[in-house]
């Protein structure tokens, strides 16, 4: 397979979180959420009720991927940030080590300028949570549930 | 490449449907919305164009059930199968766990399920993935329509590796359930021959 599995274990789930949930004071946003490049949602903080973050989550990770399509025609390696401006809402999408995706929901009460600038601290602690949180799921001695998973087990979820 | 998360006790899978235009990839999504429980699936998103040919990709998201404590939750995804969409169909590929292949089994189709199969080939390659390798199966759609090509000339013209392959009628969900479980299966079965 061309890209590592892609693992969360608590420990660095909490370390995503309390970053996550201090971008969201920090840069005065809605919401703030991480996505895998394949649309899997990692983790979410902010007023997370009113939005759908499943179809957020997916379409993000379809924007990605077709910006990084004409990227790769340019010959850019990626496009790492975008903006997108509405009436009420805008978001920020950054890509955060060609991995995971940080996305930035805000409106009025803040500004580009410091989304940006709490963006890119973010990013940069985000990236090494991630570094390390791959090493890790790269270890040839790590535990899975899926050993103890039988044949049975997958039938059953099938029976109606 | 599933995504397993210990916290919330989730293995998330991504299932694509690929296949010529007008095959019937979106229709079988459709179906499963519509039979599925509100509290099993999210919101169905589809990127068509006006005239409902799908532009980039459709999307629904399926909690399948529990795994010894770990919900299953499937993202199933359809490529656009007109064939100057590559570009795009390219991109949905990207981490792929398993593979429908929706083929269309009127006979003035025969050529583009081919051309569709190749082109599915090669775009799993240029991802790295094998046909062979991946969980996958087949689906010989519109059973229905008046002129058909047999099962067996589809199955030695698209299947010569044995996969799993069901007929159908996506639009009144004939085979729509068995497809997807069989496909879920597989994709499970291989989480666990590899270990996750």
């Amino acid at each position: 397979m061309t890209n590592p599995q892609m693992v969360m274990y608590e420990e660095e789930f909490n370390q995503i979180q309390t970053i996550v949930d201090r971008l969201v004071k920090e840069a005065n946003a809605r919401v703030v959420f991480i996505i895998d490049k394949n649309g899997q949602l990692i983790a979410a903080s902010g007023d997370t009720e009113q939005i759908d973050t499943t179809s957020l989550a997916s379409l993000t990770a379809g924007n990605i991927a077709a910006t990084g399509g004409m990227a790769k025609l340019l010959r850019e390696s990626e496009f790492t940030t975008q903006f997108h401006e509405g009436e009420q809402s805008n978001i920020h999408i950054q890509l955060v080590g060609n991995r995971v995706i940080l996305v930035v929901i805000f409106d009025s009460k803040t500004s580009l300028g410091l989304v940006r600038l709490r963006v890119k601290k973010a990013s940069e602690e985000l990236n090494r949570i991630f570094e390390a949180l791959l090493q890790k799921v790269q270890d040839p001695a790590r535990e899975t549930p899926f050993a103890e998973i039988t044949d049975d087990d997958i039938d059953n979820l099938f029976n109606d | 490449m599933s995504f397993i998360n210990y916290l919330s006790r989730e293995i998330n899978c991504k299932i694509v449907y690929y296949g010529p235009g007008l095959c019937g990839k979106t229709t079988n999504l459709q179906f499963i919305y519509n039979k599925t429980n509100p509290e099993a699936k999210g919101k169905m998103i589809s990127l068509a164009t006006e005239t409902e040919r799908t532009l980039f990709f459709d999307f629904l998201p399926l909690a399948l059930g529990e795994i010894r404590g770990f919900k299953t939750r499937f993202h199933l995804y359809t490529v656009p199968g007109q064939v100057f969409y590559d570009a795009s169909r390219k991109l949905i590929l990207k981490g792929v766990d398993g593979v429908v292949f929706c083929a269309d089994s009127q006979i003035a189709r025969m050529e583009a399920n081919l051309e569709s199969l190749e082109n599915l080939r090669t775009n799993l390659a240029e991802q790295g993935y094998s046909l062979d390798k991946l969980p996958y199966v087949i689906q010989y759609n519109k059973r229905d329509m008046p002129s058909v090509a047999p099962v067996e000339e589809l199955r030695a013209m698209l299947n010569p590796a044995g996969v799993p392959d069901f007929e159908a009628v996506a639009v009144s969900g004939q085979g729509v359930f068995d497809t997807l479980k069989a496909i879920a299966k597989l994709v499970l079965t291989e989480l666990k021959r590899s270990g996750g």
